[in-house]
């Protein structure tokens, strides 16, 4: 593979320290007419983003009432990350994801009563019950899991990309991560050897400005992340993570720089959580005005409101979506409250395999 | 056809054979391209396959070993090189929090099909950031398996069945071995069959006392095993060899036989794998013992740089004959 890195494409440019990136916003949506097509496309995202929104909120009535336990980490606010970067991957491609995988999950296409049912615990889980909220994990579609180690899921991604880049396999393995990880030297460790080796790998930065409760400017010395990452030699760029359009644009660029062959992308979503850290977390280290601000930009209304301004949605509409994300989810709640438990004489299952002479379970 | 060779020999053998036998099969690590390997193990193996497939890598030993985990989940099949155990735990988090825990964490839908290869062990005045054995942490961890071939025929063999694991393995090379050499038939079914990854191995039959050993204190228990044979103590010597899952029937037959033992460790006493062999025979043939279980482990100090300081820090084969001793009264 002839070294095209950085040269390849023609990546939007590196924006400095402001907050949103307008104008890559407008081109996004200049894209992207209302009409045909690409209205039905703003429906599909709207729906999207909305499932994982719903979803979420299940989880939290669920937690409150004791059904569902554990790390709970939500990610109302970032569902225009989660569904705009989905969009721009193929079946082929993998993604690596963190213990605020829910809605990287559900845009990635497992069904909301697999993740549900692993929330519960049960048998029919997508984890079968071993790995819970925050490692949600499916396979069958190249979701290689959620890793709750902040950054823990960098290196695991460049190697996924590595297998792909010495067998001649056109794809691409997407590895979300949070502005937290940015600090870690897994982060530093990986996208230098992805860049040294031009591994096809898109990192994507979910900058929701703080890790736990750390500001970012509390923790990182330079914020502004894709310049960071631009000097490890790879393409890096910002963009808006509150527009879904835009996430989805700058994703597919990046994607489709990485298939012809530039090596790692770094993109930089610039989004904001709306609830706290975790269901543990009192979430005092942010004014109410801070996300109230942010709020006035929620992903949903956002795009609801383009798809209205359009003629795209109408109130009928919108309760004909809201519906039928309710019917899903009534659907997959149910399902998990009725699926076995993972048997506890399963206990010791999955730490080894059965065929390799060590014996399932062995003690050791 | 029986030839001379090195352990490392042997190691570098084994490796060729495994690149040559399957295409996704590579080898990643710390200099073990064009610098032939920190000690030599790769020499030559980037002429023949080429730097794609003996892969130098940055000094990022989380990077690359979590690079292996992902590679190996996704079809090939990673042997990674970290220089030393100490060095590894710049990569713990990789080995404990990703190969040893996807497959369960997933419910079973991931496997980890890599082989990790290290140097551990003192006794070459290296001090003590290069020269601990910690492999007894590594054999703490559900979902992996931990070997320590200390003999020709394992370091030849032991790498095929390792890399023929669906799950995460991880090989300790005590660097003392590397210069040991012998008569190996590269070839011999024998050897390959008695290779094997799961079972400890008999390395000298023997009556009166047991002497469990593994790696680079091997050669110390069958020395000392010479030592008592000429005081008319005849001493058996187990090789543990698979540190993960440990051989448990063959730590009760081997007390069965002798009725007393001593745990040869170079790890450190304090928590380590010779107290977990202890434990083990202490509750499976509490009753065949005739004596007290006796340790000789490594000195609870970091270990020191100077040659007499290092020499009486570390078990010796002079320590294993006295502790027999203490044993058979």
């Amino acid at each position: 593979m002839t070294p095209t890195r950085k040269s390849a494409g023609s990546p939007p440019p590196r924006k400095g320290r402001g907050r949103t990136d307008q104008s890559h916003e407008a081109k996004a949506s200049a894209a992207q007419p209302g009409g045909g097509e690409a209205g039905k496309h703003r429906m599909l995202l709207l729906h999207e983003m909305l499932r994982i929104r719903r979803f979420e909120e299940r989880c939290v009535e669920l937690y409150s009432a004791a059904e569902i336990r554990g790390f709970v980490h939500l990610c109302i606010g970032e569902e225009a990350v989660a569904v705009g970067v989905a969009q721009a991957l193929t079946e082929d491609d993998a993604i690596v994801s963190t213990y605020r995988d829910h809605g990287h999950a559900l845009a990635r296409g497992t069904p909301a009563e697999s993740v549900m049912a692993e929330m519960y615990g049960r048998a029919t889980g997508c984890s079968r019950g071993r790995g819970g909220s925050m490692h949600l994990f499916d396979t069958s579609r190249r979701f290689y899991g959620g890793n709750a180690i902040v950054g823990g899921g960098l290196p695991l991604a460049a190697g996924l990309a590595l297998a792909d880049r010495m067998t001649g396999r056109p794809r691409v393995t997407c590895c979300f991560f949070g502005d937290g990880a940015v600090a870690e030297g897994e982060f530093h460790e990986t996208a230098n050897l992805a860049a040294l080796w031009e591994l096809p790998l898109l990192l994507v930065c979910e900058n929701n400005l703080y890790a736990m409760g750390t500001a970012l400017d509390r923790a990182q010395a330079e914020t502004d992340l894709a310049l960071r990452a631009s000097g490890y030699g790879m393409a890096a760029w910002s963009a808006d993570g509150m527009d879904v359009l835009a996430v989805e644009h700058a994703a597919r660029m990046a994607a489709e720089s990485i298939r012809a062959g530039s090596g790692p992308h770094f993109l930089e979503l610039r989004t904001y959580r709306f609830r706290a850290h975790s269901m543990y977390d009192p979430d005092r280290y942010r004014s109410k005005e801070e996300i109230a601000r942010w709020k006035e930009r929620d992903p949903i209304d956002l795009l609801a409101g383009r798809l209205r301004a359009d003629g795209r949605l109408t109130d009928e509409g919108w309760t004909d979506l809201e519906r039928a994300v309710a019917a899903e989810l009534d659907a997959a709640v149910a399902a998990a409250r009725e699926a076995p438990a993972e048997p506890v004489g399963d206990l010791l299952r999955f730490v080894t395999t059965p065929s390799n002479g060590a014996g399932e379970g062995a003690s050791g | 056809m029986t030839v001379e060779c090195t352990y490392r020999e042997a190691m570098r053998e084994a490796m060729r054979e495994a690149l040559r036998a399957d295409e996704r099969v590579f080898l990643m690590g710390e200099d073990v391209g064009r610098y032939g390997g920190c000690f030599g193990v790769s020499l030559g193996l980037l002429e023949e396959f080429g730097p794609e497939r003996i892969r130098d890598t940055p000094l990022s030993e989380s990077a690359f070993v979590g690079a292996g985990i992902g590679a190996a989940i996704n079809g090939l099949r990673p042997i990674v090189e970290i220089m030393t155990v100490n060095f590894s735990l710049l990569a713990l988090d990789q080995i404990l929090n990703n190969a040893a825990t996807l497959q369960h964490m997933s419910g079973g839908q991931i496997q980890v099909p890599l082989v990790i290869r290290m140097t551990t062990g003192a006794g070459r005045q290296l001090a003590a950031q290069h020269s601990h054995s910690l492999e007894g942490w590594y054999a703490h961890i559900p979902g992996l398996r931990v070997l320590a071939p200390a003999t020709l025929p394992d370091a030849r063999h032991m790498l095929a069945a390792a890399l023929a694991d669906p799950d995460p393995v991880i090989v300790f090379e005590h660097g003392s071995l590397y210069n040991t050499a012998g008569a190996l038939d590269p070839g011999s079914p024998a050897d390959s069959a008695a290779a094997d990854i799961t079972h400890a191995a008999v390395r000298r039959p023997g009556t009166d006392v047991s002497l469990v050993a593994y790696g680079g204190s091997l050669p110390k228990a069958l020395e000392a095993a010479e030592r008592l044979a000429a005081d008319g103590i005849s001493a058996e010597v187990l090789d543990l060899r698979t540190l993960r899952p440990l051989d448990q029937p063959a730590l009760t037959a081997t007390v069965g036989r002798t009725h007393r033992v001593v745990v040869v460790d170079e790890g450190w006493r304090s928590v380590g794998l010779s107290a977990e062999v202890a434990a083990r025979i202490a509750e499976s043939a509490f009753y065949e013992l005739d004596a007290p279980i006796e340790r000789v482990c490594t000195a609870e100090v970091p270990i020191p740089y100077a040659r007499g300081l290092e020499e009486a820090a570390l078990p010796q084969a002079a320590d294993i004959v006295a502790a027999a001793r203490r044993t058979v009264g």
